[in-house]
């Protein structure tokens, strides 16, 4: 096996370990749509990137972690629907990043790569980058477990009982924002949503207990990209549609079992 | 005297223009029962919401006695059936104690229940994990939003012999939402009519026969189901007895809806 794939192997991996608990989030607060925004804004990220002559990962992470608060600031607004809001966004935020991207872009960027992925040429930075993430996210969300949780179940209950729920949800739209962010690698803005969503939904046929779901889903999505590896290798498809689809595999086979809870 | 554990004062609520609450005055004392009762709309849940602190008004003042704490029971549990949750987890996100959650589940009688998924529950069954919920952290002020919400008539009125069960028991003020007098009449010690503002408020039987309160709601028949709608020379109390209709109603001003 030669080195990319180790290096692609690691990087879908660090993703996918992170992209699970959040993914779980996703689907139970029914932030899919959130997920989208952020996903296609941050091809605004690699425009300005590009404009602006700095490193097009930090670009991306910034817009992410800047939308996600913006949206926080939003939602509170109740004058808006929040599902229209996002779609105006999201479409908007994508098309302003083709538009962009083609303009100052001179033909230096692969723009195939930022939207559907470019997992076999992922560098020693980009995993640095991945693991760096990875060390953010998993310790802050078993911090901050319990009160996602709660928050998750009732918010209002969750304000009652102490929580302080707007920093708790602002952390949680914060995080997702960072695993978008580094997720643009592996499977590109527009597929990114499937891998958060697709192993969450998976997983939830096979458990019991908010936890089992969110370790079964960071063990589905590493699956998954291994799936995807082996097709991109011995069928040449490519790779991060290629760990979607085996994702959407592995969630068919999962409607044969009934839910056990 | 016991002491008050909640006094608002004049508490004022609007929506852009839309006044919400106006004027309204209450205290909460330790172990009592009030009611808050009124039509769709007349700020019931807006006006707890500000006692719990997750809505600011826009005027008036609110102080809580000092080491209040409350128990809440919000109007009805929205779980996304994506989340894998058993009664026991459910109970776990606000203590992480589990000879009091046994407990609480025991007073609230869904002992049987509590390995059971949360979204296996009944209407009846998930007002009293609610409540259960709510009794957890063994607070000394209970806040019910519509407890009864979703449960049948026979149901209804063993949830308010429980609610006040508990508060005996407990030694807890309880402050209850409801939308029909009768059945809570017996649970309670207060009852604030709500239409925006304090229609009229004092112990239940004076204010079920208060002009106020029959304009809101017409008159209570015991089965609570009968609508009054033809006119007598005179009106029966709760009991069934024959009454005067202008009888005199504790401290309630006169006032009209129009």
């Amino acid at each position: 096996m030669p080195d990319f794939l180790y290096f692609a192997l690691a990087a879908g991996c660090g993703v996918a370990l992170c992209a699970g608990p959040l993914g779980c989030f996703a689907v139970w607060r029914r932030m899919a749509y959130f997920g989208d925004t952020l996903a296609h804004s941050a091809l605004t990220g690699v425009a300005f990137g590009l404009i602006l002559s700095v490193n097009i990962n930090v670009a991306v992470t910034l817009l992410c972690l800047l939308l996600a608060l913006l949206l926080v600031v939003l939602q509170n607004n109740r004058n808006i629907a929040t599902d229209t809001l996002l779609g105006i966004l999201s479409h908007s935020m994508l098309a302003l990043g083709l538009v962009v991207v083609s303009v100052f872009g001179d033909g230096r960027v692969d723009l195939y790569a930022y939207l559907f992925g470019d997992l076999l040429a992922a560098t020693s930075a980009d995993l640095l980058a991945i693991y760096l993430t990875a060390a953010i996210i998993l310790p802050i969300l078993l911090w901050l477990w319990r009160p996602l949780l709660a928050i998750t179940v009732d918010e209002d209950l969750a304000r009652v009982e102490g929580v302080p729920v707007t920093l708790v949800r602002t952390s949680l739209m914060l995080l997702m924002a960072l695993v978008i962010a580094v997720a643009m690698k592996v499977v590109g803005v527009l597929l990114i949503t499937a891998l958060l969503i697709l192993p969450a939904a998976t997983s939830r046929r096979l458990v019991t207990t908010p936890e089992q779901m969110a370790i079964c889903a960071s063990g589905l999505g590493m699956l998954a990209i291994v799936g995807g590896l082996a097709a991109s290798w011995w069928l040449d498809t490519p790779a991060g549609p290629s760990a979607v689809l085996s994702a959407s595999t592995f969630f068919a086979l999962s409607l044969a079992r009934r839910p056990a809870i | 005297m016991t002491p008050v554990l909640i006094e608002a004062h004049d508490l004022h609520l609007q929506f852009d223009q839309r006044t919400v609450l106006n004027n309204v005055s209450l205290a909460i004392r330790a172990a009592e029962i009030v009611t808050v009762i009124g039509p769709n709309g007349a700020g019931k849940t807006s006006l707890v919401k500000i006692i719990l602190g997750l809505q600011k008004a826009t005027s008036g003042t609110l102080a809580r006695a000092k080491g209040l704490r409350i128990g809440y029971m919000p109007q009805k549990l929205h779980i996304d059936r994506s989340l894998p949750l058993s009664v026991h987890r459910f109970m776990q996100l606000a203590l992480r104690d589990d000879q009091a959650i046994a407990g609480c589940l025991a007073l609230t009688g869904i002992s049987h229940l509590e390995r059971a998924p949360v979204h296996a529950l009944s209407g009846g069954e998930t007002q009293r994990l609610l409540l259960a919920r709510a009794l957890l952290r063994s607070p000394n002020l209970l806040v019910l939003d519509e407890p009864v919400q979703g449960v049948d008539v026979a149901g209804q009125s063993r949830l308010y012999q429980l609610i006040a069960d508990i508060r005996q028991q407990q030694q807890c003020a309880v402050l209850m939402v409801s939308h029909d007098l009768h059945l809570v009449m017996e649970a309670t010690d207060t009852v604030i009519c709500l239409n925006q503002h304090v229609c009229c408020h004092g112990h239940p039987e004076t204010v079920s026969e208060h002009p106020a309160f029959l304009e809101l709601f017409g008159h209570v028949a015991p089965t609570g189901i009968a609508v009054y709608t033809h006119h007598h020379d005179h009106s029966h109390n709760i009991h069934g007895e024959i009454s005067a209709r202008q009888s005199s109603a504790g401290a309630c001003k006169e006032h009209s809806h129009a």
